[in-house]
């Protein structure tokens, strides 16, 4: 049998448990340290009861509150579209011209544009827009169709080549590995390489062949002097931008046999707002007209 | 075999017997100053002014900067990222000014530490200053030290419990009044205080006010001595920084022993009397409750109270001033020497004595050439040396900065007529509240010409360049070297900025990019 008494040392009385005539002390706790248990003992059930707590078998309590951690992201998001709701609606109503004169608008667009590239054009283009061999460089000043912002609008909306499309940009230089023999492709690509200044050091008996074949197969779409024509989307021969290589075996290549890219239409895929918006940062990446 | 005489025995006593052990939490005693006065004080009271003042009115000074700052003297301007301080104006990359402050701030406790000891606690501590503040505030409306201790043990009544509500109730006002002050440096303080008291001001405002309101009511009107002695480190790393040259608040036992309150019945039988009539009044005033003549202890914070109080005590006594007095160790260990004729006897002060009682001239005190010292020499010249290093650095800085960020990717650009363009985002700072007009140009890149986004004008080498006032200016920047003047992969271009007017310079090293050249 135990018997509470009141230790004489310390006036605190024992709990009344005793171990070979040890006995402990019922040392009670500090007021603050109780009143601060009990209060997080009230907090943990208002807790409850305000948020979502008890597991249910397929869901749990909602709480008075009616708090989750979805809808606060949901609400998050919901106030970022509307901070931009305002910018969206006017770039939706507003033709490329318009937006492209109003400087709040341009730089929200390019901003917007410069998101929805990276989703969506890195792939071929590349992430910073700079193309490889076959997928054009949209940070330089040539254009296959065009440098305005309109001209840019019309090729991200309809693609290129894009049969799907009615209004997809279309060109198609024939194959003349069929029509020419290989003495004249040799030619007619020393011809075109002399365009932009460059001597494959043939002798000047077969540049001026070269020019005769030039003058009879591609002037049509290239041009007299090989400036090209952007209605047509021939390339410019005279300039330092070769789509498919600038190397005498490449040119010849493609007057032999052309690879022609495609580039779909993304009207349809993204809407026109963001077509938009792609249309003001790729004009601005330096080359735009 | 050993008999028990042959065993040695130890004197040794167990300092944590149950018997002397101390309870790790004791409650607290309460203390009831009393008014001291005399010349430290009265200096106390002009430290306590002057602080003070500084802290309350500062933020409402004013400095004109033109239309484009606030007119507000001292401004930490969190919002826009910017510190005023009278002329001075930081920007945040600037911060090291505010680190070679607190570093100054370091050696200058230091020093003084060295030098005249815990001055900084005794004195100029806001913890110090505003529970004197609150001491004050007691004092008149329960009045001094007996008034207090009868009033704190009467039972409640109508007038106890009008005096509490209304020392609180003041308490409560300074204390509001000290957090109020607070976060008029965050914000132009007129506009601020009317947006206060009309309900307007920002959430943050009013919790930042309740939050110093409560601190500054606890621990000025509650916790008082208890955050010295045991919240603060500062008592602890003091301790250390003292040595045997540093001034202190010392009780001369060495003439104050042995003490007592029957000088002339001792003198008149022959025994050694000393100067200290146990009258107490240094333990009263005390503000951190201690006995200075247990000798230094981490609690005393030095306020030098206890010396006015046993000053006038010595007056009326027609005795020397000084039984407590600011002394260092090494005089009192040369006077106790003398004292107790180097150790060999008790404390006579008949030693220290010459004719009529007045202290001898072997007894050393205090010159100020004790204060220039190996240590103390050190710790200035590292304080004036960063000092001077800041005011080199503030009055050599830049106020017209530019930085270049060449684009990576892509790196260079091959346009149509084969020339290389490489884009660059060019910073301009104008780190002045005045629109400039400075020119940025191009210098290296035979051939290179640069364009700027947004602005309209053909290419050049030069452009003139309008930067809006106290703030940083982002541009794009185009530069293109034509194919024939390509020279290499890396070329090195640089950036420029001037200001005309001010004769004011930046420059920046960039490098021009271009394909290597096909083997």
């Amino acid at each position: 049998m135990s018997e509470k008494e009141v230790d004489q040392v310390t006036g605190v009385s024992t709990t009344g448990h005793s171990w070979d005539g040890i006995k402990e002390l019922d040392t009670p706790m500090p007021r603050w340290w109780l009143i601060t248990f009990y209060a997080t003992i009230v907090w943990a059930l208002a807790y409850m009861v305000a948020y979502p707590a008890w597991p249910l078998l397929r869901t749990a309590t909602t709480g008075l509150l009616g708090y989750s951690s979805r809808g606060e992201i949901k609400k998050e998001l919901n106030a970022a579209q509307e901070a931009k709701a305002g910018y969206i609606a006017a770039i939706s109503s507003k033709t490329i011209d318009e937006i492209m004169a109003d400087d709040t608008l341009r730089s929200f667009a390019a901003a917007a544009g410069a998101a929805a590239f990276k989703v969506n054009c890195v792939q071929c283009h590349g992430s910073g827009a700079q193309g490889s061999p076959g997928y054009p460089n949209l940070n330089d000043d040539e254009w296959l169709w065009g440098g305005t912002a309109r001209d840019i609008q019309q090729t991200i909306a309809h693609g290129i080549r894009y049969t799907e499309d009615p209004d997809t940009r279309i060109s198609e230089m024939p194959a003349f590995g069929g029509m020419l023999d290989s003495r004249q492709i040799a030619q007619v690509t020393s011809h075109v390489l002399s365009l932009s200044g460059k001597a494959d050091g043939a002798a000047p008996a077969d540049l001026a062949a070269g020019k005769a074949v030039f003058a009879q197969n591609c002037a049509v779409c290239h041009g007299e002097a090989g400036k090209g024509n952007r209605e047509l989307g021939a390339p410019d021969l005279t300039d330092a931008i070769w789509l498919y290589g600038a190397t005498p075996a490449a040119i010849a290549a493609q007057i032999r046999a052309p690879r022609h890219g495609v580039m779909p239409a993304w009207a349809g895929r993204l809407g026109d707002t963001l077509v938009k918006e792609l249309t003001v940062y790729v004009h601005s990446l330096g080359g735009g007209r | 075999m050993l008999k028990t005489s042959d065993i040695e025995t130890f004197d040794a006593t167990a300092v944590n017997s149950a018997r002397v052990r101390q309870p790790l939490y004791a409650a607290r005693k309460k203390i009831f100053p009393k008014r001291a006065e005399g010349r430290f004080r009265r200096f106390k009271w002009l430290v306590m002014l002057v602080t003070l003042g500084i802290y309350y009115l500062t933020p409402w000074l004013r400095w004109d900067r033109g239309p484009h700052a606030p007119d507000q003297a001292v401004l930490v301007d969190l919002a826009n990222r910017r510190f005023y301080f009278f002329p001075i104006e930081i920007w945040p990359q600037e911060l090291y000014f505010v680190a070679g402050l607190l570093i100054m701030a370091g050696f200058g406790l230091f020093l003084v530490t060295s030098t005249i000891g815990r001055a900084w606690c005794g004195y100029a501590c806001p913890q110090t200053v505003w529970v004197d503040l609150f001491l004050v505030i007691e004092r008149a409306i329960e009045g001094d030290r007996n008034a207090r201790i009868r009033l704190d043990a009467a039972p409640w009544s109508a007038g106890k419990l009008a005096k509490r509500v209304s020392k609180h109730a003041v308490w409560l006002a300074v204390a509001m009044a000290t957090g109020g002050a607070w976060i008029f440096y965050f914000a132009d303080a007129p506009t601020l205080l009317h947006a206060l008291v009309t309900g307007r001001a920002a959430a943050v405002a009013y919790i930042t006010v309740a939050i110093l309101t409560a601190t500054t009511y606890v621990f000025g009107g509650l916790m008082r001595e208890q955050v010295c002695t045991y919240m603060c480190p500062w008592p602890r790393i003091q301790a250390a920084m003292l040595d045997e040259n540093s001034l202190t608040v010392t009780y001369n036992d060495w003439r104050g022993e042995p003490r007592t309150r029957h000088a002339k019945k001792a003198a008149a039988a022959g025994q050694a009397v000393g100067d200290c009539v146990d009258c107490n009044a240094c333990v009263a005033v005390c503000p951190m409750g201690i006995d200075i003549r247990d000798g230094q202890q981490l609690e005393c914070i030095t306020c030098a109270l206890c010396i006015d109080a046993c000053d006038s005590v010595m007056d009326k006594l027609g005795k020397d001033r000084g039984l407590i007095a600011y002394a260092t160790l090494a005089e009192y260990d040369s006077n106790m020497a003398l004292a107790t004729a180097g150790g060999t006897s008790a404390v006579d002060p008949r030693r220290v004595r010459g004719a009529g009682g007045r202290l001898s001239d072997k007894v050393a005190t205090f010159h100020l050439g004790n204060l220039l010292r190996p240590r103390t020499l050190i710790y200035l010249g590292a304080w004036s040396l960063v000092g001077l290093g800041l005011l080199f650095a503030l009055l050599t800085r830049d106020r017209l900065q530019m930085s270049v960020l060449a684009d990576r990717n892509p790196q260079f650009v091959v346009l149509a007529d084969g020339a290389i363009r490489n884009g660059y985002t060019v910073k301009l700072l104008n780190m002045v509240p005045e629109l400039r007009t400075i020119t940025m140009s191009l210098e290296g890149l035979p051939g290179g010409e640069m364009t700027i986004v947004g602005m309209n004008q053909p290419a050049g080498r030069s452009f003139i360049v309008e930067l809006e006032p106290d703030r940083l200016k982002t541009l794009r920047v185009y530069v293109r070297q034509p194919r024939g003047e390509v020279a290499g992969a890396t070329q090195h271009v640089r950036f420029s900025v001037q200001d005309k007017s001010s004769s004011e310079s930046d420059h920046y090293d960039a490098t021009f990019d271009a394909p290597e050249p096909s083997p």
